[in-house]
């Protein structure tokens, strides 16, 4: 003890004498630098505190992902404030259920799991415990060009531990990409090129813009004999294909991409040509055939094979998208409804199996494709750690259901979009016949009703009547119309009923919707042997159209709502378009609405 | 901010010059990164011009760590096509897709291994191009764009990749000499940006305005210290060669002279045995070397590939044998091989008779 005095007056002395030299070094040092700083231009200074404030405020939206215990993990990105964020689904494949997300104010949130997108390599996430998160702002990725400044936010190798996380800088190199399926899930299309470092762990990060907005979620690199590290070649997921799947994401569900149906090949002129055709497709039924030369895809021309598959990649199953074919010099423009990539349960059972997507063990590249997806882990395996015990805030958050990643969410919205619906005026109390009259644009009169038990049509030339007991699938009259009366006898039912009572009934996702602007949120339901999807503008809140499903692989029966109008308190449209396929088109102008209470169940 | 030091490295050991350098990187630090996030407008406009120059070179290769594909950029309105000498245009069948996606067979006019460049040409015309004579020098701390198709990214009307970086040093590659194996020498700019990937041979490096400065380099990597360079070379060091192969002056090696000598050179006369010939194309190797004869004296040993007959580039057994055909055996000829990663000349004296082991 008594030498410890001495000891620490050395040191002093000691560091009296290097804080000098230190201090005299540093001001030598520093003079020449103020003075420089003094002459640079001001317009210079002001750009990089303006990138400076970019970046520190895309950080501060920007999650480290800690899956598995830390044991793995990526990063991710907080789109709105309520603390939907997203990542890879490489990523959150790890976790499960639940994860950690530090952010860049040091603190550790709970997260819990909404939706995946295995073959867009795509999770949707909540963050829980504020309302206040700082949220990227989503740019439109279409306006990106090769060129343009970029930065990548993330966690590369796991090093933020204080979850500050690390920026990379670079430009865009290519716009538009498409690489070619990992194995059989994970498919990059229409992907950003960036040349900023993306590093295993920046998986699931987000790519910024100049401006600080967000325009795609880092996922995969070309990773070859260097190693897994970055070679200057890294790919971001379009933030406009995520938008396209984000309602579905939000459905709590294990989401598919979409197929048309038809397989295409190159011909000699660098046309793009139907090369095979499934009967089963909406396009086949749209007039679609081989031989046919593809023109524009969802609005955009197609070129190449490769460029029919990027605009397939950014669409889930079920969209409607715009086709333009050519045949024999004649052009043919349709509307037609993607399929599914994958069948019923399909895809469930590839994730669940795990293997397709096992970075560990990565499938072999075709020769002279960019190989891998990146597993964001440190070398311990996964398979011995026991998962953590859920959290309490996420287990508020979780219901499991069989076919769905997390129920929770889907009743959120499906009660979301029928609370919208009765705020502007509940049917429960009409459970008796409904009756509409008015007359069609040709002038002729019609009265349409429909009840519990029978739906009717009156027209000029006759009436036609149906029971609506047992099997609906075999009762689809008027004849051509792909079940009028059903659907017209399915809307009434689902607006009296609710999603309570009408039988199973789940939110989808969103879809658009010819003459809307924005995607149309949807909710299926099912009843009997039949299946409809009701269609809801999320800026009113309204029903807008509705779909019935007689069978699969066949047309709707589709009814068109608007000129919307207020009947004894509800709102109630003014006009019914009715469609099948390409033939039957029907349009009922409704002047008069006649309800009945719930009279039967009196008598 | 680590771009500059390379540049500040080189100018700080003028000790009177310590404050300038630094001002200098403060300027730079200021100067050449930050205004470059504003104006986004003008690279992304020379990116646009550039990009129609660009080519994607199909060919031989596809086995495992062989690409099969490397990049390339016009040269002339006519369809020659400056891109690196490599393995994948050792093939009848080499395929240069434009950038608006027309696919062409190439003819590979000529090529200097010396500089690891070839001159290919296509059948079209009116083509964007870059004009070699209009290219510039660059230096140290240059900001560049490479443009490349570099893993194979882009195929068909895709445009090439586009990757950005600084000039971190200009030097020669010879200073590395044992470490990269290369049998190019000659001044490089070195990039610390990671462009010389698979695939990115033969692609194009501009400064910000879209002016050429160089061509891409094949994958170097140092075999000490498994480190990979990215590197460049200047255009200026490839134009001359250029020059001469769109003249004509390196005769074309399918064009041979029509006459043969009476007494020309052949392979069992030197005492050469190459390679079986079973391909399409069979590099010209060397199999063996006879005892006491003259290519034993000029110092060819097997294994040995056969590069350069006198000036003309040989690329297959074929060739070989079809260039000795014309060429008269009075006097000394010189042979340029490549022996691992050098290249090697010899002389081999027509007069020697070195036949006393002839099978």
């Amino acid at each position: 003890m008594s030498k410890q005095p001495l000891r620490n007056r050395r040191w002093a002395a000691l560091r009296g004498t290097i804080m000098k030299r230190l201090w005299c070094v540093l001001s030598l040092a520093l003079l020449p630098l103020s003075a420089a700083w003094a002459q640079v231009d001001p317009d210079v200074l002001a750009a990089e505190a303006a990138r400076v404030a970019v970046v520190e405020r895309a950080s501060r939206a920007t999650l480290a992902i800690f899956a598995n215990g830390g044991q793995g993990g990526g990063s991710g990105v907080v789109i709105s404030p309520d603390g939907y964020a997203l990542t890879n689904f490489h990523v959150t494949h790890e976790a499960g259920v639940a994860m950690k997300c530090g952010m860049a104010d040091g603190r550790l949130y709970d997260a819990v799991i909404v939706g995946l997108d295995p073959t867009g390599d795509v999770a949707l996430v909540k963050v829980l415990g504020r309302d206040d998160f700082p949220a990227a702002e989503m740019a439109d990725s279409d306006l990106v060009q090769v060129g343009d400044w970029c930065f990548a936010i993330g966690n590369p190798f796991l090093l933020a531990t204080d979850f500050h996380p690390t920026v990379s800088y670079g430009v865009i190199s290519g716009v538009h990409r498409y690489q070619y399926p990992a194995g059989t899930i994970l498919e990059y299309s229409d992907c950003l090129q960036a040349d900023a470092a993306i590093n295993p762990g920046n998986s699931g990060g987000p790519m910024f813009d100049a401006q600080g907005r967000l325009i795609g979620i880092n996922g995969r690199g070309s990773f070859e004999k260097r190693g897994r590290v970055n070679v200057g070649v890294g790919y971001a997921i379009s933030i406009n294909q995520i938008k396209n799947f984000l309602g579905h994401l939000k459905s709590g569900r294990l989401v598919d991409h979409a197929t048309l149906g038809a397989r295409m090949r190159s011909d000699e002129d660098r046309r793009v040509i139907v090369d095979d055709i499934l009967e089963e497709s909406d396009a086949f039924r749209r007039g679609l055939r081989y031989g046919d030369e593809l023109l524009s895809f969802a609005g955009r021309t197609v070129g190449t094979v490769n460029a029919f598959k990027n605009v397939l990649g950014i669409y889930p199953k079920g969209w409607r998208v715009p086709l333009s074919f050519q045949r024999k010099g004649e052009r043919v423009d349709v509307l037609v409804r993607l399929r599914g990539v994958h069948r019923e349960g399909e895809l469930a059972e590839l994730v669940e199996a795990g293997q397709k997507i096992d970075p560990e063990n990565p499938p072999k590249p075709k020769p002279g494709q960019p190989p891998t997806p990146e597993p964001d882990r440190k070398p311990s395996p996964r398979h011995h750690a026991k998962p953590p015990p859920m959290p309490e805030i996420v287990k508020q958050y979780f219901v499991e259901k069989p076919g769905y990643v997390n129920y929770y969410f889907n009743a959120l919205n499906r009660d979301r979009v029928w609370k919208a619906l009765v705020a502007r005026g509940d049917f429960a109390a009409w459970q008796g016949a409904w009756t509409i009259a008015g007359d069609t644009p040709m002038g002729e009169a019609f009265k349409l009703e429909f009840s519990d038990q029978q739906a009717s049509i009156k027209l000029p030339g006759g009436e036609l009547k149906i029971t609506l007991e047992g099997e609906l699938s075999g009762r689809l009259e008027p004849p051509g119309s792909g079940g009028l009366l059903v659907a017209l006898a399915m809307w009434r039912r689902f607006l009296v009923l609710g999603p309570e009572k009408f039988g199973e009934v789940s939110y989808w996702g969103t879809e658009p919707l010819e003459g809307h602007d924005k995607l149309l949120d949807v909710l299926v339901a099912a009843h009997g042997d039949i299946e409809c999807r009701f269609l809801f503008d999320p800026a009113d809140g309204q029903l807008a159209a509705m779909e019935m499903i007689s069978e699969e692989d066949s047309d709707p029966c589709e009814l068109v709502f608007s000129e919307f109008k207020e009947v004894e308190g509800r709102i109630l449209p003014g006009r019914i378009e009715a469609r099948h396929g390409d033939d039957f088109s029907m349009t009922f102008q409704c002047k008069e609405f006649n309800f009945a209470p719930a009279a039967e169940k009196q008598e | 901010m680590i771009h500059t030091s390379p540049a500040s490295r080189r100018t700080r050991p003028r000790r009177g010059r310590a404050f300038a350098a630094l001002a200098l990187v403060v300027a730079a630090l200021g100067g050449s990164l930050v205004p470059q996030v504003m104006a986004v407008d003008s690279p992304t406009q020379a990116i646009e011009a550039n990009q129609p120059k660009m080519v994607k070179i199909y060919g031989a290769g596809g086995v495992r760590g062989l690409e099969s594909y490397q990049s390339g950029f016009l040269v002339s309105e006519q369809g020659h096509i400056l891109t690196a000498w490599s393995y994948v245009l050792d093939t009848d069948y080499i395929t240069a897709v434009l950038s608006d996606g027309r696919k062409f067979e190439a003819k590979l006019l000529n090529a200097d291994p010396r500089l690891e460049l070839a001159v290919l040409k296509i059948e079209a015309e009116d083509l964007a191009f870059f004009d070699l004579a209009a290219s510039v020098p660059a230096d140290s701390g240059s900001r560049v764009w490479a443009y490349s198709n570099l893993f194979g990214v882009a195929a068909g009307d895709e445009p090439a990749s586009v990757q950005h970086g600084i000039i971190a040093v200009k030097t020669r590659l010879d200073a590395r000499r044992g470490t990269f194996e290369t049998p190019y020498h000659g001044p490089v700019y070195v990039l610390d940006a990671m462009t010389n990937n698979p695939g990115a041979a033969g692609g194009a490096l501009t400064n910000q305005n879209g002016e050429l400065l160089g061509m891409l380099g094949k994958e170097l990597r140092n075999a000490q210290n498994n480190i990979w360079l990215n590197y460049a070379i200047p255009i200026d060091e490839l134009r001359g060669s250029v020059q001469q192969i769109l003249e004509g002056k390196f005769r074309p090696t399918e064009e041979q002279a029509q006459v043969k000598p009476q007494d020309a050179f052949d392979l069992a006369q030197l005492g050469l045995v190459l390679v079986p010939d079973v391909l399409e194309l069979t590099p010209p190797y060397v199999e063996e070397v006879r005892d006491a004869s003259a290519a034993e004296t000029a110092g060819i040993r097997p294994d040995d590939l056969v590069v350069f007959v006198g000036d003309h580039l040989v690329h297959s057994c074929k060739g070989l044998r079809e260039e000795l055909a014309h060429i008269e055996r009075d006097g000394k000829l010189r042979i340029v091989l490549l022996r691992g990663q050098e290249l090697v000349e010899v002389e081999v004296n027509g007069q020697a008779q070195g036949e006393a082991t002839q099978p």
